[in-house]
Parts: structure tokens; C-alpha cells; sequence
């Protein structure tokens, strides 16, 4: 038996004195310990934000290289670089260091495009992730706060990736630019005065691309990680929750500790978001500027999209109708205000507020750890997808032009499918997804009740046919199961409750006997002790994933969370 | 570490912990701990923690089948990864010595267009290799173990006595008597936030200052030019066609808000052509000029139709007839183009007879007013 010492306080080793001499100084085993020991649960759904995290380190890593390059500066030059096509055209200096960081810096063009993947990846593991914490409920008492800060990452996150994009001073960005100067003087009241603050004067002036520059390499990364480390240090403060399931319950968290699984898991899912990143940075072209030229306010190209984060922006834009509102006065409200600052506004407020709303609404104060299965909360689950609809009319609206030409297809019709849809569709959306929710749930008592549907049939002495279902539990003298729905998923096949022999494991090739595992099921029949009786603790209770599902519910127990079993 | 130690400077040797010192060390001597198996101290520290471990499953048999197979994949990703890693920096470091040159060139060899994307595939391998090996290693050679943590609730016990410290400061402090000082505090408070917003006010511009928003360089007698700088004659265009044309002032065709469209109406365009009320004149024959800036979010609009009369503007698909007086027919956009009133000089050049009688590009709140 290894020991950690044979003498009290005298550790032997070169590492245990290192680790001496450093506790003696700044006394970190402790907390060190706690951390190590921190349990996380085990569901792939809790590894989106991470993604999130691992694409914001690879943001702040090719950023910093990106910044050895990119001069932010209007003034006019003729670009004298590599890139032929464009020598000898009058562009701005911040227009001609981006080619130099594409044509005549060593695998800047790489480090470039991997920066644009990866604010791409951050942007979509941020809505994942918020998708996930709202399905499953995770957003309710005590996280509201996380959700506010997410929320605030998301609106930042938008921010960031408009100010990147729009540096570069091309024709696409000048464009995009164009039209955010646009919303701006939109605003009633202040919106003139608002632009002269933001651009120094009139469209386009020389300072914004400096500006806009210092937004996005300073002050908003420098709150979004404020912000993250807030997010994280209550994530830790307040633990993880986790889905319901033998032994889970809402005074505990079942999983695996940090060291060493979880941390081997999450570095390995941070290598490979660094691989997929680095590998759309390598392989697939993204923003290739040297095609759009330097930005003239003159010319602009067909099918100028934004980036997919502020698509949905660009689709209400395109689909609000020709409303402008004139007021007593000669004062008027332009319809680009409506779409672009009113729309935005209400979609955030209400996804801030939703928390504190179903709070309301509910009336449910407890504190929650345990996460909600989708169906068993079917309004939110419809409100969900409803508000997903919306969205996505909104987001392919902001490509309408695209698939007008892909699909050959009206543009007009476009914009007017786009209009009704976007009125129409959601509440069908919900109507479904209620639906949908409902039978799901049914479908749970259904089977708890009767039995799984195993496929046999049998006929009776009087003629009748009838299919045998297999009881998850207990039944009582009509045959009825006596087992509750507790939040967890109900086995609906034989197979998911030990029907047929495991699948024998490897991937190529067996990498066990057949006529061991058959032994070892025909144990189980018998009585004997399964080869892991805890298993069904982490996994999804699948056969596949190694679970023994036919106590994913613990009939005996009534399937409800337990208190951990030593 | 701690042997009496009565050297100047220390405290002179009182090297006893007070009364409040211990926790697990009063409860484990070191003996205690040296008797007990690394597996032992690890589960009593996870407990001190609030962690259970339940059940732990063993990785693989040491000399097992599974676990030489399981060794073989990981060193086999690690290699790969390392092999990858090794690759990136030949192709990256060796183009343009050993390898050909990476920089990229019009109509260039294979070689500088796969320059990117062989360092992209080659970091690509090397991270996931990487990744899928740790992976591995995790799921198939390290003991499964399945832990419990408590969560605790907010503890009665330290809200109160949290909340006696800080009532009790605040007591101390007098603040509730001394108005004074609260009211002197406040006022600072209301001075000092001023203070530091106030340097934002070099932000602040005044945007009415001779009606920038209202004006281009438009005016009588400049001429409409190519963004080359060439002079438009009458008969220079077919007709049907549109040009682009800039006021030739010094940088004329690089202002945001100048850019006109020149267009030449089709016979039957202009038979049916109406203008908007007292414009009918501002066109010259059968040309007229219109603002290029869209009046919906100041995109340039661009794409000319010419069977249907219709410019689109490609960022909000907002349609303008240019026989209506270029109106507004289709999406977002709310106010027709403005029509810049042209004529032509002694020369047989085009020219403006005026700036636009109204202000260009997107509305605003007080854009009627000027």
C-alpha cells in the first residue's frame, strides 16, 4: 500500500518537499483540495458553455497576435503590398494593414481566419448554451444572476463581433457601418446628436475605425471577462445543477470530481474546439476582404450580409414595413428606428427579465438545483420555441436576397413570406410544441402505468389478442404500476431495460468474448451481482453507454431522487 | 519550521498557537495520517469537502489485453499529434528555404495556395489528436469513480452574525447621527460623479452647426464627373443606362453623401415619366439624376433593372421607380430619392443647377425642419 509518508510532517520526495516549501509560504492545500475534490455532473449539455469559454481564449490569443499588425487608422494611402490586384488603389491604412496581415505577414492570413471562426463558434456556443439553460429550466432561483450576466454577454458579445468586423475598413464593413450610422441617427431626439458623439461629426469623418478599435480590443473584452469570471465564480459558488435521477437530489451534485476526470475531459474538449477552430481557420475561407476592395460610399455589393449574430437585425430590417411616423412639429420617426433599436431592445429586455417573469407568473420562489425535463414544463418549452421561430423568420429573412437568387424565387415574395411568417408561424409554434409536450408527457404515465410495449402477442383462451407490456414496477391488483413520474426519462424499450445483450464493446473489432458477456447476462437473470451496480448514477441509463437501466427508475423506490446511497 | 527560534527580529520565541488554531489537524495527529493508505487520506479529505466517493470502477487490469490496447490508442494519438505539431512548424518555418515560397501570388503555383490551409489542417490534427487522446485516456484508462458532493443551503448562523459586524460598524461609524457628515458625503458623491463623467463631454458635438446632414458639394454650375474625373456630355449614354457621377470638387467622389446616379430614360420610360411636384423641371431631356444614397439606411443603391424601371438597394431590398420620380415602390425605404436638378454649361457638359433641395440619405428625427 503506497503511503504519503513514513515519517509524521517529513515528506521524502523532491516533489513533496517542493510542494512543502510552497504550502509553507502562501497555504493553498486546502483550498486547493476543495478544488480538486469539486464534484461536476455528467451530461454532455453542460459542455456548451465551455465551448464558449474555450473560444473566447482562442478570441483573446489570435486577437492579441492580430493587434502586432492591425493599425487602426483611416488615413488614405496607396497600398504598395503583395496583393497585386489592389496595388497603386488609394485605401486606408487600416483596410491596407489587414491585407498586410493576410499576403505579407507568415500565416497571418491562418491566425486571422481562426479569429473570425472562433468569434463565430463564441457567438453560437453562447446561444446554445443560453437555449440549454432555458429548456431545462436551469435559469430559475438562485441563478439569476448568471442568467443577467449571460444575457449581458450575449448583447456584449453582438457589440464585439460588429466593432471586429467593421475594422477592417472594407467595402462589406463600410457598409455595415454605413447602416449602424444610419440606425443611430434614427433615434428620436438624440439620434443626430448620438452620431456626432460616436463618429466625431458627419458619416463617415476619420476616427471611428480608431474607435471602434479601442471598443473592441479594450473596454469590451475587458468586461466581457470581467463578466465571465463573475459568471464562473458564482457557477462554483452556487455548484452545478444536474438532471434527476437515482441519487441526485437538490441538496447534492453526483458526477465526477475535478481532478483528474473532469479536468482531462474539459482540456480535452478545449483541444479539439482549438482544432476545429484552427481547421475552419486553415481550410475554409472566411471574409476574404481582398475581394470587396476598400470601402468607397459609393459602390456596394449584392448579397452584403453581416455576420450571422446581427443577421436577424438585418431581416427585421428588411421585412418592418415603409412606416415613417410624422410628429406636430415637422419632427418625424424614421421606420429604421422600429426595427433596429425598438425590436432589439424588447427581444433583450424580455430575455433578461424572463427569470424574475415566470417568478411572477408562477409564483415558484423555491430554489431550484434540479433541472426540468422540456415537456414537463410546457408553456416555457412553447414560449421557447415560439420565441425560436421568431428568430429564425428574422434570421433567414436577413439572407432572403440569397435565397431569393439560390431558389429562384420572388425577392418581393421573400420579404412578404418573411412578414407573414413572422406573425403567423410563432404562434403555431407554440400550439405544436404544447401539443408535442403534452403527448410526451402522456406517453411517460402511459407506460409507468401499463408497461413497456414489449412486441409480443398473446392470444387468450376466449379469442382475444393482446400485447404483453413489461411493468417497470410494482402493480397492484388491476395490473396498473404504482410507479410516480419523477423528472426523469421513463424506459420506453425492452432493449433499454436489459430486453436483449448488451452490445459487445469495440469499435473494429470485438475486444471481448461474446460467450463472456452472454455468462455474465445470464448472471444477471440469476440474481447475481451485476459487474457495476452503481453505474446507472452517471450514465444516461442506455445499454449502449454501459447504464443498467432497468433500475433507471428504481422501480422500488418509485423512481424518485433518493439520498445517496453509501 | 517552527523550532524555537529566539533570533532578533522574530517574536521572540511565543510560538504557541491560540485558542481558535486546529480543525482536522487537532483531529488527525501526523501519526495518525502516516498510518493511513493514499487511497484512505484522499476519501477523508473529500469528505472534509462535502464529497462522497460511492463507487469507484478501476481502470483496466495492469497487463491486461483492454488496457495495452487502451495504451496503444492514447501514445498512438499522442503520436500523431506531436507528428502533426512537428509538420506545422516544417511547412510554416521552411517555406521559402527548404520549401517553396508562402507568399501568395496572382495566377501562383499550388504551393502558396495551400500554404494556409495546410498550417490550418496540420494545428488542426495536432490539437485534436491531442485532444481525443486526453479523452481517451480519461474514458479508458483511468479509474470511473461516481462522487457526491453536498450542497449546502445559506447558513442561519453566519447571517446573523455577518449581519451583527456590519450593523455593528455602521453603528460605531455614527453615521445615522452625524447628518453632517451624511449630507456632506452625499454632495460630494453628486460632485465627484459629475466630475469624472465631465470629460466626456469632448464627445459631445453640436450637429445643427451649418446643417452638415442638409448639404453636399453639390451646387450651380458643378460639373457631374466619373469618379475618374471625366466630364458627362449629353449622348454619352445609351439610353436606358445609368452612370454614377461625383461633383467635380477635390475628392469629390470619395464624399458619403455626394454620389448621384446619372440615368438616361428609354423613349417609352419617359413617355409615361412623372416627377414629383415642382421637380417636372429638374431633369435635362430625356436624363435625370437622383441621389445614390438610399433614403432608408444609406447603402448606395445599385442594381438598375432596366425593364422594369426599379433600383434596388441590395442591403434592405428597398425598390425605387425611377420614372415615378424615383419613389419608393417596395420594401422598407419611406421617402423617394432626391433628384439633383441638372443642366448643361457652355461647354456641352453636365451640371448642377443646385445642391439637392433636400437632405440626402436616412431620415432623422428633425430632418423636415432644416
Amino acid at each position: 500500500m503506497a503511503r504519503t509518508a513514513t515519517a509524521p510532517g517529513a515528506p521524502k520526495t523532491l516533489a513533496g518537499r517542493a510542494a512543502l516549501e510552497v504550502d509553507d509560504r502562501l497555504i493553498v492545500a486546502g483550498p486547493l483540495r476543495r478544488t480538486l475534490n469539486k464534484v461536476f455532473p455528467d451530461h454532455w449539455s453542460f459542455l456548451l458553455g465551455e465551448i464558449a469559454l474555450y473560444s473566447f481564449i482562442i478570441l483573446l490569443l489570435t486577437g492579441t497576435y492580430l493587434t502586432f499588425f492591425f493599425q487602426a487608422s483611416m488615413t488614405e494611402v496607396v497600398y504598395d503590398g503583395s496583393y497585386a490586384p489592389l496595388r497603386g488603389v488609394e485605401m486606408s491604412i487600416a483596410y491596407a494593414s489587414t491585407l498586410d496581415i493576410s499576403f505579407d505577414v507568415r500565416g497571418g492570413l491562418l491566425i486571422r481566419q481562426i479569429h473570425h471562426w472562433a468569434a463565430l463558434l463564441f457567438m453560437a456556443s453562447i446561444v446554445c448554451h443560453m437555449l440549454r439553460i432555458f429548456f431545462t429550466g436551469a435559469f430559475r432561483r438562485p441563478r439569476e444572476t448568471n442568467w443577467l450576466i449571460g444575457v449581458a454577454l450575449l448583447i456584449l458579445g453582438i457589440f464585439e463581433g460588429f466593432a471586429g468586423y467593421s475594422m477592417p475598413d472594407d467595402l462589406l464593413s463600410g457598409t455595415g457601418l454605413r447602416i449602424m450610422s444610419a440606425i443611430i441617427l434614427s433615434i428620436p431626439v438624440i439620434g443626430t446628436w448620438a452620431h456626432w458623439a460616436v463618429f466625431g461629426g458627419d458619416y463617415v469623418g476619420d476616427l471611428i475605425v480608431g474607435r471602434l478599435y479601442i471598443a473592441h480590443v479594450l473596454i469590451i473584452p475587458a468586461i466581457i471577462l470581467g463578466l465571465i469570471a463573475v459568471h464562473l465564480l458564482i457557477l462554483v459558488k452556487q455548484k452545478h445543477t444536474q438532471f434527476p435521477g437515482p441519487g441526485r437530489t437538490e441538496h447534492n451534485v453526483v458526477g465526477n470530481r475535478l481532478f483528474p476526470t473532469f479536468a482531462g475531459k474539459a482540456t480535452g474538449l478545449l483541444l479539439v474546439v482549438f482544432g476545429v477552430c484552427a481547421g475552419l481557420g486553415g481550410l475554409v475561407q472566411i471574409n476574404p476582404l481582398w475581394l470587396w476592395g476598400p470601402y468607397n460610399p459609393a459602390q456596394v455589393s449584392s448579397a452584403s450580409q453581416p455576420d450571422w449574430y446581427v443577421m436577424f437585425l438585418d431581416g427585421s430590417t428588411r421585412l418592418f414595413p415603409a412606416w415613417d411616423i410624422y410628429l406636430p412639429g415637422n419632427y418625424n420617426i424614421p421606420a429604421l428606428f422600429w426595427p433596429t433599436v425598438v425590436l432589439p431592445g424588447i427581444i433583450f429586455t424580455l430575455l433578461l427579465a424572463y427569470p424574475m417573469l415566470e417568478r411572477k407568473l408562477t409564483g415558484d420562489t423555491a430554489s431550484h438545483h434540479l433541472l426540468q425535463r422540456p415537456r414537463d414544463v410546457p408553456v416555457r418549452t412553447s414560449l421557447g420555441l415560439m420565441a425560436i421561430t421568431f428568430y429564425v423568420v428574422l434570421l433567414l429573412s436577413g439572407a432572403n436576397d440569397v435565397i431569393a437568387d439560390k431558389f429562384d424565387i420572388s425577392l418581393n415574395a421573400m420579404t412578404w413570406i418573411g412578414r407573414i411568417g413572422l406573425i403567423i408561424l410563432p404562434p403555431i409554434a407554440y400550439v405544436l410544441t404544447y401539443r408535442i409536450c403534452l403527448g410526451l408527457q402522456q406517453h411517460d404515465r402511459e407506460v409507468l402505468e401499463h408497461g413497456i410495449e414489449t412486441g409480443v402477442i398473446r392470444r387468450l383462451p376466449h379469442g382475444e389478442f393482446i400485447e404483453v407490456h413489461q411493468p417497470l414496477g410494482p402493480v397492484d391488483e388491476h395490473g396498473h404500476g404504482q410507479l410516480a413520474y419523477g423528472g426523469a426519462p421513463v424506459p420506453k424499450k425492452m432493449n433499454q431495460v436489459g430486453g436483449a445483450r448488451r452490445a459487445i464493446r469495440g469499435f473494429f473489432s470485438p475486444i471481448e468474448e461474446p460467450r463472456a458477456v452472454e455468462l455474465e447476462q445470464r448472471g444477471e437473470e440469476r440474481g447475481l451481482a451485476p459487474a457495476d451496480p452503481h453505474r446507472e448514477l452517471t450514465s444516461s441509463g442506455r445499454p449502449s453507454e454501459g447504464g443498467r437501466p432497468s433500475e433507471g427508475g428504481r422501480p422500488s423506490e418509485g423512481g424518485r431522487p433518493q439520498e445517496p446511497r453509501d | 519550521m517552527t523550532a524555537s527560534n529566539t533570533r532578533p527580529g522574530t517574536t521572540g520565541g511565543a510560538d504557541v498557537p491560540g485558542p481558535l488554531h486546529g480543525g482536522p489537524d487537532d483531529d488527525y495527529t501526523p501519526e495518525q495520517l502516516a498510518a493511513l493508505p493514499r487511497e484512505e487520506l484522499d476519501r477523508l479529505g473529500a469528505r472534509y469537502d462535502g464529497v462522497e466517493i460511492l463507487h469507484v470502477e478501476p481502470g483496466p487490469e495492469p497487463g491486461s489485453a483492454l488496457e495495452k490496447r487502451a495504451v496503444r490508442q492514447v501514445g498512438t494519438m499522442f503520436a500523431l499529434a506531436g507528428l502533426s505539431a512537428f509538420a506545422f512548424v516544417v511547412v510554416y518555418a521552411g517555406a521559402g528555404w527548404f520549401l517553396p515560397n508562402w507568399e501568395w501570388q496572382l495566377g501562383s503555383s499550388t504551393w502558396s495556395v495551400l500554404y494556409t490551409p495546410l498550417l490550418g489542417l496540420t494545428m488542426a490534427l495536432a490539437f485534436t489528436f491531442f485532444g481525443v487522446g486526453l479523452v481517451l485516456y480519461t474514458k479508458k484508462l483511468l479509474p470511473h469513480e461516481t462522487a457526491v458532493q453536498d450542497k449546502h443551503d445559506g447558513s442561519h448562523f453566519d447571517r446573523v452574525t455577518t449581519g451583527a459586524t456590519l450593523v455593528g460598524g455602521l453603528h460605531n461609524s455614527g453615521l445615522k447621527r452625524r447628518k453632517l457628515i451624511t449630507r456632506s458625503l452625499a454632495f460630494m458623491g453628486g460632485g465627484l460623479g459629475l466630475m469624472l463623467l465631465a470629460p466626456l463631454g469632448g464627445l459631445i458635438k453640436n450637429p445643427n452647426r451649418g446643417n452638415p446632414l442638409g448639404t453636399t458639394s453639390w451646387a450651380e454650375g458643378v460639373r457631374l464627373v466619373r469618379d475618374d474625373g471625366t466630364p458627362v456630355r449629353p449622348g454619352d449614354q445609351e439610353p436606358g443606362s445609368l452612370e454614377t457621377v461625383f461633383p467635380a470638387v477635390p475628392g469629390g467622389n470619395r464624399q458619403t453623401d455626394a454620389a448621384t446616379m446619372l440615368i438616361r430614360l428609354r423613349p417609352s420610360q419617359q413617355a409615361d415619366a412623372s416627377f414629383r411636384a415642382g421637380q417636372e423641371d429638374f431633369g435635362y431631356g430625356d436624363y435625370v439624376a437622383y441621389s445614390k444614397i438610399c433614403t432608408h439606411a444609406g447603402c448606395p443603391v445599385s442594381l438598375y433593372e432596366q425593364e422594369t424601371s426599379r433600383i434596388l438597394c441590395p442591403c434592405h431590398q428597398s425598390q425605387f421607380d425611377v420614372t415615378q420620380g424615383a419613389k419608393p415602390v417596395f420594401g422598407p425605404a419611406t421617402r423617394s430619392l432626391p433628384q439633383l436638378p441638372i443642366a448643361v454649361d457652355d461647354e456641352g457638359f453636365f451640371v448642377a443647377r443646385s445642391d439637392y433641395i433636400e437632405a440626402v440619405g436616412p431620415t432623422y428625427w428633425n430632418r423636415e425642419r432644416i
